[in-house]
């Protein structure tokens, strides 16, 4: 379990995440949905370490983030952010490869091997494995990212607007296999999505955040009602059941 | 220089050991060409030269690859950050203080060793300070390292001011070295301290290839990234007061050969790309030097044409990056 305790960041006099006290369950699809700036990916970069917190604590599995050494939260935390810019000529096999740098500081086991070849498998890169990731669109690279995280093996997995760039059905197929990920290999998925359909569709549970605040919380089903959306987006929207599922309507 | 290397034929382990011959030929060449009188005389002479200017020119190269990679930015060089500006200002500061004769009989390799261990202190607590305050951004740090370059540069200009003249020729005297006039007495301690920070980045080098993904990536794979940056901050102090204490402050040297390599070598690992580097840096200074001055009876114009054909490229890189 991920469990954020009095979270705050601060730039200057603004709070961009306000005092967020969150348990986020194990094993299972969460995701974070919020208008434009209301500190979801600084609340997920302060989880995974990347950013100092100003007050609070973040635990994983009781680890706290700060102190616990980077390397072993490594082995059981993933983050991909939004941008990846790489100036150096890196194949997408060996940024694959990458993922394995935890587990075994470089140098690739046969295991190690194993892994990023069904990571390669996963995200459909077979045909692109030994290009540069300066050939590839931005979709692709997304993919290629995505997987060297898969290659990572770890029971949490955190990824912020995963969708970014992608077409519908890398989109879906990026879905479903979070969604699989996390029903047959048991691993906690946390995305910040911004298609609330998609969140709808894929996830367990769902935390909507507005003004550096958790906003409301709960499984999806409770979530995806127009009242609750209104009033996080500000906005008209409807909700219907379609095929037994809940699908937001807020265009026009 | 070797061109054709950049066809996609070649692997990395096949440019290396063709970089590996050109330079064992420009070495040779070096040392054989030209020779006149004993050879037991012209061998240690020239070989010291050699030694000298491999030195240099190797820690100018690494210095300027792990530069560029933490800062992720290819046109980037540890000049930009004022490190030979800070060490220029020590210089200056030390003449400033002590006088002209006693710090010209001063004993050279204590006074190296301490200039060192003065640069490596000080730019460790400068970028200690600033990684505490602009925390993740590195543009800034650079930035601030340009300012700060001003400040030194500045400082020292002063000082050199109000000096007196006899004081300010010796000055002189040790800020605008060339390649031809390496000190000897420096070389072994140099030579130490070379290969002591080559055990430490062969140490480091699976944390360096990680760092090519970047701040977040490198996090996220579980390097204690703000520690791995400190250490090679202190390597490129160590490397460019090394440098800079043979042959004086080169600008755009690092860069042309750093980007050679990146473009040779076509892969993100450093125990490819760092070699190479090495290599292209012996042979443009070596090879060079033979070409210059034995084919076409020059002196010492070397580090002048390199600049400029560095600065090109220099300016080159920047109008390709603002076309994309």
């Amino acid at each position: 379990m991920i469990r954020t305790q009095a979270v705050s960041r601060a730039y200057g006099d603004t709070l961009v995440v306000d005092n967020v006290t969150l348990d986020i369950p194990a094993c299972g699809v969460t995701s974070i949905i919020g208008p434009n700036g209301a500190g979801k990916s600084t609340l997920l970069s302060m989880v995974s370490r990347l950013l100092d917190m100003s007050a609070g604590s973040v635990t994983v599995d009781g680890l706290d983030v700060t102190s616990t050494p980077s390397d072993v939260l490594a082995r059981r935390l993933s983050i991909l952010r939004q941008d990846n810019h790489i100036s150096a000529r890196i194949t997408v096999r060996d940024l694959i490869g990458f993922g394995r740098y935890p587990h075994s500081k470089g140098r690739l086991t046969v295991e190690d091997r194993s892994h990023i070849d069904k990571a390669i498998d996963y995200l459909d890169l077979g045909a692109l494995s030994d290009r540069f990731l300066d050939e590839l669109s931005g979709g692709q690279r997304q993919r290629a990212f995505v997987a060297m995280v898969l290659a990572q093996d770890t029971d949490y997995v955190l990824l912020d607007e995963p969708l970014n760039n992608l077409d519908m059905k890398h989109a879906m197929g990026m879905m479903k296999l979070m969604r699989q990920a996390a029903s047959e290999l048991g691993k906690t998925v946390v995305l910040v999505l911004h298609d609330i359909n998609f969140a709808s569709w894929y996830s367990d549970y769902i935390v909507a955040m507005k003004g550096g605040k958790v906003a409301a919380q709960g499984p999806a089903p409770e979530m995806i009602r127009p009242d609750v959306l209104s009033e996080i987006y500000e906005m008209d929207i409807k909700v219907h059941e379609i095929g037994g599922q809940l699908i937001s309507v807020y265009y026009g | 220089m070797p061109e054709r290397s950049t066809s996609p034929g070649l692997s990395p382990r096949q440019v290396l050991i063709i970089l590996a011959a050109l330079a064992a030929v420009s070495i040779t060449a070096f040392m054989v060409i030209g020779a006149k009188g004993s050879w037991g005389f012209v061998l240690p002479f020239r070989g010291t030269k050699v030694w000298g200017i491999a030195m240099v020119g190797g820690a100018i190269a690494v210095a300027t690859v792990l530069f560029q990679t933490i800062t992720a930015n290819r046109i980037l060089t540890p000049g930009i950050m004022g490190y030979d500006a800070l060490f220029r200002l020590v210089r200056t500061v030390q003449i400033f203080f002590l006088g002209g004769l006693s710090y010209a009989t001063f004993n050279a390799q204590l006074q190296f060793a301490l200039e060192t261990v003065l640069m490596v202190g000080l730019s460790t607590l400068l970028f200690r300070w600033l990684f505490n305050r602009a925390a993740r951004d590195l543009y800034l740090l650079v930035l601030v390292g340009i300012v700060f370059g001003v400040l030194f540069r500045s400082l020292a200009g002063l000082m050199q001011r109000l000096i007196n003249p006899n004081d300010y020729a010796v000055l002189q005297d040790v800020m605008f070295a060339g390649f031809n006039t390496i000190d000897k007495s420096l070389l072994m301690v140099s030579t130490l301290a070379i290969l002591g920070t080559g055990v430490w980045v062969w140490r480091l080098l699976p944390a360096l290839d990680v760092l090519n993904l970047g701040r977040d990536n490198a996090i996220n794979l579980g390097v204690a990234y703000r520690s791995v940056v400190s250490q090679v901050l202190i390597i490129i102090a160590i490397l460019v007061s090394v440098s800079t204490a043979l042959v004086g402050p080169v600008t755009f040297f690092g860069l042309l050969v750093s980007n050679l390599a990146y473009m040779l070598i076509r892969s993100h690992k450093h125990a490819l790309i760092l070699p190479a580097a090495v290599l292209l840096a012996i042979i443009a200074l070596i090879g060079g030097q033979v070409i210059l001055e034995r084919v076409f009876g020059f002196d010492s114009a070397l580090a002048i044409i390199i600049e400029l054909v560095g600065g090109v490229v220099f300016i080159a890189m920047l109008l390709k990056g603002n076309r994309k």
